[in-house]
């Protein structure tokens, strides 16, 4: 990784990366509870209090705060972070850099306060009306600037393979939103607008909008993370460059083409879908270019994985990864996807993602930043580390396993006849076969929740400065507070 | 060998790598995506497509404003049981109006492409006030505020002069009268001359009381307007006979 020859570490900006992963934090609680409740909302509809806190308000308040704030602020911060060590310089303007940091947690507001007064594009993932759009542009171009110019001003004579990824990431994720949320404001002074594309082509433009931003918001900018945390935590670098070299390009190169998987037998032409189904299946391969490429950086150190759960965590997210990134192209295959589209299988692929994959490879990269950046040795706490993964696991396993069963009964419940050859089953009949299935969704996502209030408490004492004694012993408490002082300064 | 080593020139210049980078992930973005806008390719034109009338599209906006797409499709597909469920399989002309599509991804409840005129007015209010009065399994929120809340007219004018920037084949005419159009549409031809709003948008168009309020426009009245018209531009059985004569 990178060395520091003959000179003292230069003076980071640890500032703007505190600042994100608390954001960070908090948002994960918050996008967490969001998701709990409207969870439990399906499994018991008196949950819902019209018209300001019903299911449909409430769920882009979900999907944004966990994917757009939580993984959102994840992303600048372990950026901001990485791309200062693995080039050697501060991040360049801090002023900028501070810009990104506030106006992306006003763009946060702005869009969760539009869903909940009923202001929403209704386009998924892409919900904030034209003047949210265009403050988070302004936000957006702000990041990129700060982070090509520290990729520039660098003392490494090479860019490190992580920020491929971020870089990637950053511009990919520009060049989509601004393409998908092309519309006219009604009035200048109103927050409604129309989309400038209608019916066939707003569906494509969207889907191509929604999967990149799975594939360059959730996939591009997480390997960046993987690429830096994972060899870091392993103390061991990186398993193939080469690898790294094909599986960047491969990956950006055919992630673009995917989207018309989300449009399969709907009214879009079929050249398209076949495009996208093909695609994706291509897609397997590039993706577990980088699952294999960051679970074998641990050759020759995998006793570590037995006893570190920081590892642990970004092992099970690679695993996941993995998994994920073959369930997507099963599922993008037409006659798979006839029986899964509509259904919760969809909901369950989105959420091993989501909860296995980034989350975990968050969690992994928290637990190894925070005490860095607050100028301690370690963690306050390993065992509730250990703790927190457990209950996450069961948590995601939960989740997962409810929503395929749930799901692959909903579609076939769907397309079964009775002898007389009518459909057996009513609308209603499949809804209330979903009932048990949303209680258990619900309880998973209650477990992975406890387990980040878990995260919350003992990244709460590491900022204190506590070590936990019945662990590591009071002694060590003292040996480490000079060090602690000397880091802080 | 050689192939590494001309990618060190990347490594080294991040303005090059980002170029790369961007000229990369266009191409499939613009192989997908320029095609479609040949229109004559992707939208084959069908007779009885119109734009909505100014309050069913009050009440797409209000259906947008729920986010009612996140559990109800606007897309049925070609297969056997979803034709046998729903109803014909949706034309890409059904929603060459919608700004954007509402074909949805997810079916928590269901299917809503052909409910127009599947269910009474009366249904409608009631189900949407408590969908458990009408169905007692169902998992739908109610929305018994639209019956209180008056629906926002006065500015309609500009919604349908947004709509022909970008496409809709509004007229002056019907851009001029949209919010008298609506209040008409709302109470019906027993109360009032209906001829205007009948002569913009077509005979089929649905002019009544829709929510049993005759005192106010409400949400209710307009929501349930658009629903009353989803799917029923076309008259699949008229289209089924020529197309038997053709053969």
């Amino acid at each position: 990784m990178t060395v520091m020859t003959d000179q003292q570490e230069p003076e980071y900006n640890y500032d703007i990366v505190r600042r994100f992963t608390l954001a960070t934090v908090f948002w994960c609680i918050v996008g967490l509870l969001l998701g709990v409740l409207i969870a439990s909302q399906l499994a018991f509809p008196d949950l819902n209090i019209e018209p300001y806190f019903n299911f449909g308000r409430l769920r882009p308040v979900h999907t944004s705060a966990v994917i757009f704030a939580f993984c959102g602020n994840a992303l600048f911060a372990t950026s901001y972070y990485v791309v200062q060590r693995t080039c050697g310089v501060r991040l360049w303007n801090d002023k900028l850099a501070n810009f990104t940091f506030w106006g992306y947690q006003l763009f946060i507001v702005m869009a969760a306060t539009g869903y909940i007064l009923g202001v929403n594009q209704t386009k998924e993932y892409a919900e904030p009306e034209w003047y949210a759009d265009i403050w988070l542009t302004i936000v957006w171009v702000s990041y990129l600037l700060v982070y090509l110019m520290t990729c520039i001003k660098r003392k490494e004579p090479h860019l490190y393979v992580a920020n491929w990824f971020y870089l990637s990431f950053i511009v990919t994720v520009a060049v989509v939103h601004v393409a998908n949320n092309i519309s006219i404001p009604v009035d200048i002074v109103g927050a409604k607008s129309y989309s400038a594309f209608a019916g066939v082509q707003s569906a494509m433009i969207q889907w191509w909008y929604g999967h990149n931003a799975v594939g360059f918001f959730l996939t591009s900018g997480f390997l960046g993370m993987m690429y830096y945390f994972v060899p870091k935590q392993a103390e061991r670098p990186i398993y193939s460059y080469r690898l790294s070299i094909i599986h960047f390009w491969s990956l950006i190169f055919i992630y673009i083409w995917a989207g018309p998987h989300h449009l399969h037998y709907t009214a879009l032409p079929d050249w398209a879908q076949t495009l996208g189904m093909t695609f994706s299946i291509m897609l397997w391969m590039p993706s577990w270019g980088g699952m294999v490429n960051g679970v074998m950086t641990l050759s020759g150190a995998w006793h570590k994985l037995r006893e570190d759960p920081i590892l642990q965590f970004m092992i099970i997210s690679l695993a996941f990864y993995g998994m994920a990134t073959f369930e997507g192209p099963l599922m993008a295959i037409r006659s798979v996807n006839s029986l899964s589209h509509y259904t919760d299988w969809t909901i369950g692929h989105v959420h091993s993602a989501a909860l296995g994959w980034n989350g975990f490879i968050t969690f992994g990269a928290l637990y190894y930043m925070v005490p860095k950046l607050w100028g301690q040795t370690r963690m306050y706490s390993t065992k509730l580390i250990s703790l927190h993964l457990w209950i996450a696991t069961i948590g995601i396993v939960f989740y997962i396993t409810a929503m395929w069963v749930s799901g692959i009964m909903q579609g076939l419940m769907w397309r079964t006849y009775d002898e007389m050859g009518f459909l057996q089953y009513s609308f209603v009949e499949s809804v209330m076969a979903m009932k048990p299935f949303y209680i258990i969704r619900a309880m998973g996502g209650g477990l992975y929740l406890t387990g980040a209030l878990i995260m919350t408490y003992n990244i709460w004492r590491t900022i204190r400065g506590d070590v936990n004694v019945k662990e590591f012993g009071s002694d060590q408490t003292q040996t480490q507070s000079p060090q602690t002082q000397g880091a802080m300064a | 060998m050689s192939l590494l080593d001309k990618h060190e020139k990347l490594e080294r210049n991040s303005l090059l790598l980002l170029g790369c980078t961007i000229l990369v992930i266009l191409i499939g973005g613009l192989v997908e995506i320029v095609p479609l806008f040949r229109m004559e390719t992707v939208i084959e034109s069908v007779e009885g497509m119109r734009p909505y009338t100014p309050l069913e599209l009050v009440g797409q906006n209000i259906y947008m404003r729920e986010n009612c797409s996140v559990c109800h499709s606007q897309q049925i597909r070609p297969l056997r049981d979803e034709v046998v469920r729903y109803g014909h399989y949706s034309l890409a002309a059904e929603s060459m109006y919608d700004h954007p599509f509402q074909w949805g991804s997810k079916r928590t409840g269901p299917d809503l492409a052909r409910v127009g005129g599947k269910y009474s007015d009366e249904w409608h209010i009631r189900h949407l006030i408590e969908p458990r009065d009408m169905i007692p399994e169902s998992v739908m929120p109610s929305y018994g505020f639209l019956m209180k809340r008056g629906a926002t007219l006065h500015d309609l004018k500009y919604h349908l002069r947004a709509l022909r920037t970008v496409g809709v084949p509004y007229t002056d005419d019907m851009i001029e009268n949209a919010t008298r159009d609506a209040r008409i549409q709302a109470t019906g031809e027993d109360r009032v001359d209906t001829s205007g709003l009948i002569e913009r948008y077509g005979e089929k168009v649905n002019a009544r009381d829709f929510d049993g309020q005759p005192n106010m426009v409400s949400e209710m009245d307009a929501l349930i307007a658009y629903l009353q018209v989803l799917g029923t531009f076309i008259d699949f059985d008229a289209a089924k006979d020529v197309e038997g004569g053709a053969q």
